[in-house]
């Protein structure tokens, strides 16, 4: 179809209308264009938000204990409850399918003060007392020592780790903080090791950059509630399902603590997988309404080829007449025009492919250097599939525009061109 | 070479128009005949049925031994690559190539390559004396100029026979005179040649005159052109 020939059939017609093919393939141009840059602009808030959740096991629920909201063996409403170790221990032994579990016990800051110190130097951050896994549930890297240990909780030993925003202002980046003793809400703890989150936004009950980590056991010791706990978090292992989980934890507990079978009040259940689940839906619907406007847009272009390309048909009448006439079979001019129409589009497109791909990557390359903490925009370009996709869809585009003129043209008769007007 | 039997067409519009009323004709190999007429006579129409440009309703048309009837489109544009060679009064070159690509247009179609379509094609112009213009476009020719080159456009696919629509009727005197001396030439190579004209000078320079009126043949004259002095007969 496209020996050199054809090619200079082809190319002579689109030359000969400079302007108007070049208005013409404008359309197809834009289409494309805007199809890559919202495409890419999508891909930048997803990638975006994305990094904001970075770092969050996102199979991870948290759940609270709240008062009941049901009156159940004796008991009135309204009664306040408390997880404990033991909770802890039956879920780990009857219910399959947690894969971490870890219990938090949560010391906020509520007035502003400092509450922390070392040496004269102080900061506000809250205290988290938590076991060694938590590190696997809220994921951060190490920066010095190490995290809290098995043997920090059977001890209950007074150590404590830091977040990197606690080292870095009540410290300093120029001293090794492992052995110092810090002050936390007036007991002594020795720093162990360092943590940063990575760039994570979600976290529960603070940052971890900005929280003093304590080993569970000697948080209840220091603040004298027995083995009890604010809320537990756990993860769901692969090939279960976190609802499932949910409600089976919620039982088991509801059952250990005489709470009313029917009693959701009882409990704050954050899952964070519905959460991102929701996300996913969100991305998808954008990513739907992208493709429909990019492809909507595409299309303008590709009815105004076509409409140009009827017009053109019109105006070529007697040409395709002659060419009839001097033995040009209806296959070769139905491949004429949807290879102009194909070359016309193919053409338009690739350049508003490129060009669009041109500036998403300047784009992304500016937005990749504007340090930011809340970045909610990043390396904003459309991944191969897509490009690939818009492709294809460019060559179907020319070849839909082609449709329409070239069935006009193999109506136009050898006769007509001989007719004078 | 070409045979008519009985050709009757009706164009069906809102007032049906019978045309050709029972036309047979019958042309041999060699012969330069023209077909002259009034306007509305029908002598179109019938060149249009002759170079399967057109179909008919009724009848028989043979060309070169061939039955020529209900052909498919691509049929037709193989006979008409093949075996007919057109020259058309407004001349009807492609605007927006030069001359040698108009006249290698035909062998296109016939898949002949590149090369040897440029070298055929390039033969014809000389022989026409077009060599110095072939790389010039359409509107940088003058009419007679642009009248041989559909000559040449026409019989370089070697046809057996030449149609030509009023091949004069866009020139003056002067030129009028060059093509037919041209397209007498062409016939003397012994290509069968159709020529419908209204002007009787250049039917004058036929052998075979075919007069038509209102769809029916009302006489057919034999003429000898070397008596007519067709400098003086034309217009």
């Amino acid at each position: 179809m496209f020996d050199v020939d054809n090619i200079n059939e082809i190319w002579q017609t689109i030359a000969r209308n400079k302007t108007r093919s070049l208005l013409t393939a404008f359309g197809v141009f834009w289409g494309i264009f805007i199809l890559v840059i919202l495409l890419a602009c999508g891909n930048g808030f997803d990638n975006g938000l994305r990094s904001q959740i970075e770092g969050f096991a996102t199979n991870s629920t948290f759940i609270i204990s709240s008062p009941t909201t049901e009156a159940y063996k004796g008991y009135q409403k309204g009664r306040d409850w408390n997880v404990d170790m033991s909770d802890i221990e039956a879920i780990k032994k009857k219910i399959k399918g947690v894969d971490m579990l870890s219990p938090i016990f949560s010391k906020w800051t509520y007035n502003g003060e400092n509450n922390v110190f070392y040496g004269t130097k102080g900061g506000n951050f809250s205290l988290k007392g938590v076991l060694p896994n938590y590190i696997e549930i809220d994921r951060c890297k190490v920066m010095y020592g190490r995290f809290i240990n098995e043997t920090d909780i059977a001890e209950a030993r007074k150590v404590c780790v830091l977040g990197k925003k606690a080292y870095e202002d009540i410290i300093g980046t120029d001293k090794n903080p492992l052995g110092l003793m810090i002050k936390a809400n007036g007991i002594y703890y020795q720093v162990v090791g360092v943590v940063e989150a990575y760039n994570g936004n979600v976290s529960v009950s603070g940052s971890m950059d900005e929280t003093i980590i304590l080993p569970l056991t000697t948080m209840q010791i220091a603040y004298n509630t027995g083995d009890k706990f604010d809320f537990f978090v756990f993860t769901t292992a692969r090939g279960y399902d976190t609802k499932d989980l949910q409600t089976e934890i919620k039982n088991l507990l509801r059952e250990r603590h005489d709470i009313a079978p029917t009693d959701e009040g009882a409990f704050v259940c954050f899952g964070f997988e519905e959460i991102f689940t929701m996300f996913e839906y969100l991305f998808l619907g954008i990513k739907i309404l992208i493709w429909i406007v990019g492809i909507g847009t595409l299309l303008s272009g590709v009815v105004g080829v076509s409409n140009i390309m009827l017009v053109t048909i019109k105006e070529r009448t007697r040409e395709i007449g002659v060419r009839r006439a001097l033995g040009a079979k209806p296959s070769i001019i139905i491949r004429q025009v949807m290879a102009e129409s194909l070359l016309l589009t193919i053409l338009a497109g690739i350049v508003g492919l490129v060009i669009g791909v041109a500036i998403m990557v300047v784009v992304s390359g500016v937005v990749a250097n504007t340090p930011s903490d809340d970045v909610m925009f990043l390396d904003p370009q459309i991944g191969f599939g897509a490009a690939i996709a818009a492709t294809i869809i460019i060559v179907l585009s020319g070849l839909l525009a082609g449709v329409l003129p070239a069935t006009r043209a193999i109506q136009i008769k050898a006769i007509d061109a001989i007719r004078e007007e | 070479m070409i045979k008519l039997e009985n050709i009757n067409k009706t164009y069906f519009g809102a007032q049906p128009l019978h045309v050709l009323k029972g036309i047979n004709l019958e042309v041999a190999e060699g012969e330069l005949v023209s077909i002259m007429g009034a306007s509305g006579s029908g002598k179109s129409t019938l060149l249009n049925i002759l170079g399967i440009l057109d179909n008919y309703d009724e009848g028989d048309y043979y060309l070169a031994g061939k039955l020529v009837k209900n052909l498919s489109e691509n049929q037709a544009a193989e006979f008409r690559n093949k075996l007919i060679g057109f020259i058309f009064q407004s001349f009807n070159l492609i605007p927006f190539k030069t001359a040698l690509e108009n006249v290698a247009l035909p062998l296109f179609y016939q898949g002949v390559n590149r090369k040897k379509r440029i070298m055929m094609a390039m033969e014809y112009l000389e022989r026409f004396g077009l060599k110095d213009w072939a790389e010039h476009y359409p509107n940088e020719l003058s009419g007679g100029q642009k009248q041989r080159v559909s000559i040449a456009r026409a019989l370089v696919t070697s046809p057996k026979i030449i149609l030509a629509d009023e091949p004069t009727g866009a020139l003056d005197s002067k030129t009028s005179a060059e093509v037919m001396q041209i397209l007498r030439e062409v016939n003397a190579s012994g290509i069968t040649m159709v020529i419908v004209t209204h002007e009787r000078g250049i039917a004058n320079l036929t052998k075979k005159i075919v007069h038509l009126k209102d769809g029916v043949i009302e006489s057919i004259e034999e003429n000898d052109p070397d008596k007519m002095d067709f400098t003086k007969e034309i217009k």
